[in-house]
């Protein structure tokens, strides 16, 4: 997702589009279906150079123009090609003209067929579920971005139990609210477009091209300012990612992965460490009982560490049978420390068995108000200071610690530095 | 200088042996102040940088006397829960015997202060006092740190002493004599380090520990006790203690070359050579050989200085005893 | 009547052996340690509340100052973090630098120990020498990223700086050099009678007790522990060397100086191969976005520091600054046996044991 990646992907899809764009005129001269197809495709290319480089674009479309002029010289069912033709020319000014835009996109509603609703359906789910994952801040990029992928979503659901005009009108007013409310309108523009084509794709029924428009719109987001650009792009890498995962179960696998980013696939695959969280989990319930942990999951973003989140009222005992059991045997605790998460504090225990060279991180989490624990430094004594500087900078009482006092700080300091609600008492310094 | 002591006292003599030892206190006051520039010298070298040279010319010749300056003029602070009679009396303590002992050393055949016929036994009983003054000094420092300092002091002097005194015994077996005149006499034809190596050998290792120097240097081991016995000391307080360290390598290393290296004896052959000379450069033989120490060994710890008395330097010191009565009767 | 008395002996904050701003308060008798409380804070600068009001680059010069004698693993382990949470590709050339840096400043970092902790048992050459060598390292360090201490050489994604002309090939003269000194401490010291008297046997302690107090580097290996996340858990470029990791059994300071001194001929190796393979041309940074914004998640990263293992724990919100950032402190953790190896022990292997831990006060203090 790097913008070396992006640059490499600009890079070949122009060159492609070109050679497509050749390839694309001859097929359309052999054959209908395949001409149908192939403008589909070059809708969704089309799409993606627009916010990078006009100039481009504007010369392919003119090799398009002039391929689909053979083409429709050639074929009978001119009509249809026209229409096509015009909504991938009709893409280009989008940019700059909204109006067009919304034309455009009432004919492509128009042209959904209903017998893609499933699909719709599926693509929505996995867009919705992304877009409710989708962290909270306060970031009025993030907040817009959710609510045009659910305007979007919303505005597809309408279209496939609906008229189509009525659907294309809805999406257009979410477009138009996003975009008035936007600090950045250009990318809002243009991630309505993405949204708009990602239906109209959807309705063509070519899942090739909803994965290279994922691409697209992707770039689009980075094309925008830096500010916003980690958050949209990751926001729309998932959306495309699932979108794939969800055409993929259908027969056009095949066709997918031509234009599948290698990245996100990776990030779908089960990790390594899974059967080894299914191992600890096994364990702990054969012991332990069901309820003993409230939640336990494979964090990716930490080198695909098995974690477990432990209840607070079993988190000792948890603690205790990872240290003893003999299939666990964490005999070394690599990390402990609080955080105060505003809802909640947690204790994040990062453990290491030297017996079988595996890592598990422990959790629990805490609340608030009472702050107060199982200390663990009876099982392994490396936790003596941690949960003493636990203790000094957020406050967590640790119940059977044996000198919990304060290890950083004096000892008369007011308050806990690391709580985000925290006050320095003396406002002088 | 014989002659005088059996004379007539009087005003005159007051006044000649009061230079005399005026004299002497400037001679060695001059030696501690080179000796100590050497020794920042000396350790420079070993460790590969320059030492001083910025006060005096790029050998950094005034260095010392810039120093002793400094300590003159610095403020003379005595710790409040001090024992201030005892905080005030330690250094003098301290440094008197340091200088007292100087008095029996033959430097050459006429340079000597006084002829004492038990000379080396003088020298081992003056020398033990210092050790007061330092456990006094340590005492009244009211600090944990100096008390450790000059508990650790005491404890090993007085380890020390009887090793140091024990491999002298062959010496004196030797030259018949406590007579430190009468012993640098006796090695005219052969120094007694070739007679007497053993004794030589715990010699050098006892004296370098009654020093405190590295690697014995625990009274004042700054890495553990900060300064030791002196850590409260400053000013010209403490630079009587750094004296008294340094007259003592100069009594040390005299009395070493008396006893074992043929005092002002010259090699054979090379006789033109003055006396004084030789003593000068068979002392500062001694003087670098307790430098290079300093450079390159490590300290002990106390249990394990205390057990190398006792269990190794002591039998050694005994054994010594009977080599060198049988290398007196089979060889002499 | 002749009675003795405990005391309370307060070594330090500022004592010449404590290495730092490092308190400890011993009650003794007579020499022996009765009790040891280890008091420590008086260097805490609260680098992980800052954190949370920088971005991720402005936080890399407070690494530096947590343990400012190998700041280059310092600054590594928070880029690694934030590259793991990005999933980023590092350029080769940042690649090899990086680690070509890091084992300088792990051979900087022993040498230092190397010098102080002779210097703590009495002989002052040997810190002279040690220290000549780690100029020579310090100054090619300086050369590469201008600072002789507080590096602040690496970003997310690279390195800041690409070598200079000819830097290359000073790190590879420098490896024969420092071999030849490395032999000449071992004839001045290993081999020395007081100095082995003062270290076997000393500061002894488990395998056991090691993991269970969670030590780790030189104080974990010293126990026959093969452990070294350099090889076990491999970062950056580290499995594409050849090197060996040093384990001892005897669990004592002895043991942690040979593994110390061996982890030097090790790093060499390393630094040798990586010059060797060193990519002549290439970008020494990725392409990351200006602002660094890692994704919502958390997580925690352990790499192998000259002192033991390093980690940095990222809570992210995916917002420029760290929700919560947390330094595991290699140092912290290895102290916490200090007060346990000491009862029953004499002030002066007090010296001995502290030094063979090998901490930086900056680092246990956060």
């Amino acid at each position: 997702m790097t913008d070396k990646q992006n640059d490499s992907n600009e890079g070949l899809s122009i060159e492609e589009q070109k050679k497509k764009a050749a390839a694309e005129a001859k097929a359309k001269a052999l054959e209908l279906a395949k001409q149908r197809q192939a403008e589909k495709e070059k809708a969704a290319d089309v799409s993606e150079p627009i916010a990078e480089e006009r100039e481009l674009t504007k010369e392919e479309l003119k090799k398009k123009a002039a391929a689909e002029a053979k083409a429709k010289a050639l074929e009978l069912a001119k009509q249809r090609q026209a229409e096509k033709a015009k909504a991938a020319e009709g893409s280009e000014p989008t940019a700059t003209e909204p109006e067009l835009t919304k034309e455009e996109l009432k004919k492509k509603a128009a042209a959904e067929a209903k017998a893609k609703a499933l699909e719709l359906a599926k693509q929505r789910q996995a867009e919705k579920s992304e877009t409710t994952k989708a962290p909270q801040s306060d970031e009025p990029a993030d907040d817009l971005a959710k609510q045009k992928a659910l305007a979007a979503a919303k505005a597809k659901a309408a279209a496939a139990a609906k008229a189509k005009a009525a659907a294309a009108a809805k999406a257009k007013l979410a477009r138009v609210g996003g975009g008035d409310t936007s600090t950045e309108p250009a990318s809002d523009d243009e991630k309505a477009k993405a949204a708009a084509k990602a239906k109209a794709v959807a309705a063509a029924k070519a899942k090739a091209a909803a994965a290279a428009k994922a691409k697209a719109s992707r770039e689009a987001g980075t094309d925008s300012t830096t500010e916003s650009a980690g958050d949209d792009e990751k926001a729309k890498a998932i959306a495309a990612a699932k979108a794939k995962a969800a055409a993929a179960a259908k027969a056009r696998a095949a066709a997918n992965a031509k234009g599948a980013g290698t990245e996100p696939v990776a990030e779908e695959k089960p990790s390594p460490n899974q059967p080894i969280l299914d191992t600890y989990r096994k364990v702990i319930k054969e012991h332990l009982g069901e309820d003993v942990l409230e939640d336990s999951y494979i964090n990716r973003l930490s080198k695909d560490v098995p974690t477990l989140v432990a209840k607070p009222e079993s988190y000792y005992k948890i603690a205790e049978f990872l240290k003893y059991n003999d299939q666990l045997r964490f005999d070394y605790l690599s990390e402990m420390h609080g955080t105060d998460f505003e809802t909640h504090f947690e204790v994040y225990n990062h453990l290491y068995s030297y017996n079988h060279r595996q890592s598990v991180a422990l959790k629990v989490k805490i609340d608030r108000t009472i702050a107060t624990t199982h200390s663990i430094t009876p099982l392994w004594e490396g936790a003596n200071w941690p949960e003493r500087e636990t203790y000094d900078l957020l406050g967590i009482h640790f119940e059977g610690h044996p000198n919990l006092t304060r290890i950083m700080l004096p000892d008369d300091w007011v308050g806990y530095p690391l709580r985000k609600d925290y006050e320095p008492h003396d406002v002088e310094v | 200088m014989e002659e005088l002591l059996y004379a007539q006292p009087g005003w005159t003599h007051v006044a000649i042996f009061f230079a005399l030892g005026a004299a002497l206190l400037v001679t060695v006051l001059g030696f501690v102040t080179y000796a100590i520039l050497a020794e920042r010298k000396v350790l420079g070298f070993m460790q590969m940088r320059t030492g001083p040279n910025r006060v005096g010319g790029r050998f950094g010749l005034l260095q010392t006397v810039a120093d002793v300056f400094k300590l003159l003029i610095k403020e003379d602070t005595i710790p409040k829960l001090a024992d201030r009679p005892l905080f005030i009396l330690a250094p003098v303590i301290a440094f008197a015997p340091a200088f007292m002992v100087l008095a029996t050393i033959p430097f050459s055949e006429n340079m000597q202060f006084a002829d004492l016929g038990v000379g080396l036994l003088y020298y081992v009983a003056v020398s033990g006092i210092s050790t007061i003054g330092i456990l006094m000094g340590g005492w009244a420092s009211n600090n944990k740190y100096s008390l450790l300092g000059g508990m650790r002091a005491a404890a090993q002097m007085i380890s020390y002493e009887i090793p140091l005194v024990i491999s002298v015994i062959g010496v004196i077996l030797f030259a018949g004599s406590l007579n430190l005149n009468d012993i640098v006499r006796g090695q005219e034809n052969i120094a007694y380090i070739f007679l007497t190596p053993i004794g030589f050998f715990v010699f050098l290792i006892s004296s370098i520990a009654e020093l405190n120097r590295t690697p014995f240097d625990l009274p004042e081991a700054e890495s553990e006790l900060v300064a030791g016995y002196h850590v409260e000391y400053s000013g010209f307080r403490w630079a009587f203690f750094m004296l008294t360290e340094y007259v003592y390598l100069f009594a040390m290393a005299s009395l070493t070359t008396v006893l074992f290296l043929g005092g002002w004896n010259p090699i054979p052959f090379l006789d033109f050579i003055p006396g004084m000379l030789w003593f000068g450069v068979k002392f500062s033989i001694v003087v670098f050989f307790m430098i290079w120490i300093r450079g390159t060994l490590p300290r002990l710890r106390a249990d394990q200085l205390m057990s190398f008395a006792w269990k190794v330097l002591l039998p050694l010191a005994l054994l010594n005893i009977f080599v060198s009565a049988a290398v007196k009767e089979l060889f002499l | 009547m002749i009675r003795t008395e405990e005391m309370l002996l307060n070594v330090g904050p500022q004592h010449p052996s404590t290495h730092g701003v490092f308190r400890i308060v011993l009650k003794i008798d007579g020499e022996t340690i009765i009790e040891a409380t280890p008091v420590i804070g008086y260097l805490h600068r609260g680098t992980e509340k800052l954190a949370e009001n920088l971005q991720y680059t402005q936080i890399i010069p407070y690494t530096d100052r947590m343990d400012y004698l190998a700041a280059m693993t310092n600054n590594y382990v928070i880029c690694h973090a934030v590259e793991t949470m990005m999933s980023l590709e590092i350029p080769e050339r940042a690649e090899y630098l990086r680690v070509i840096v890091m084992e300088l400043g792990r051979i900087a970092s022993h040498l230092v120990w190397f010098g102080t902790y002779l210097l703590d048992i009495g002989a002052m050459s040997p810190f002279l020498y040690a220290f000549r060598e780690r100029e020579a390292i310090i100054n090619m360090l300086n050369e590469i990223c201008g600072a002789r201490l507080t590096f602040n050489y690496m970003r997310v994604g690279g390195v800041k700086w690409d070598a200079p002309e000819g830097w290359i090939e000073k790190v590879r003269d420098f490896v024969p050099y420092m071999r030849e000194e490395l032999a000449g401490y071992h004839d001045l010291v290993t081999g020395n009678e007081i100095f082995l008297n003062r270290v076997k046997g000393i500061g002894y302690y488990t395998k056991e007790e090691a993991l269970n107090f969670s030590l780790s580097g030189a104080n974990l290996r010293c126990t026959g522990t093969n452990w070294d996340l350099r090889k076990d858990e491999p970062y950056s470029i580290y499995d594409r060397f050849d090197f060996h990791v040093p384990v001892f059994h005897t669990g004592d300071a002895w043991a942690r100086y040979q593994c110390r001194m061996q982890e030097i001929e090790e790093s060499l190796k390393i630094v040798e191969q990586a010059v060797e393979q060193f990519p002549e041309e290439g970008p020494v940074m990725a392409k990351v976005p200006r602002i660094i914004k890692p994704p919502k998640g958390e997580a925690f990263v352990r790499i192998e520091s000259p002192r033991g293992e390093i980690g940095c724990y990222i809570a992210s919100e995916g917002k420029k600054e760290p929700y919560r950032l947390k330094f595991r402190r290699p140092s912290f953790y290895n102290l916490q046996i200090l007060p346990k190896l000491l009862v029953g022990e004499n002030i002066s292997n007090l010296i001995t044991i502290l030094g063979g831990i090998d901490i930086v006060l900056g680092e246990v203090d956060g």
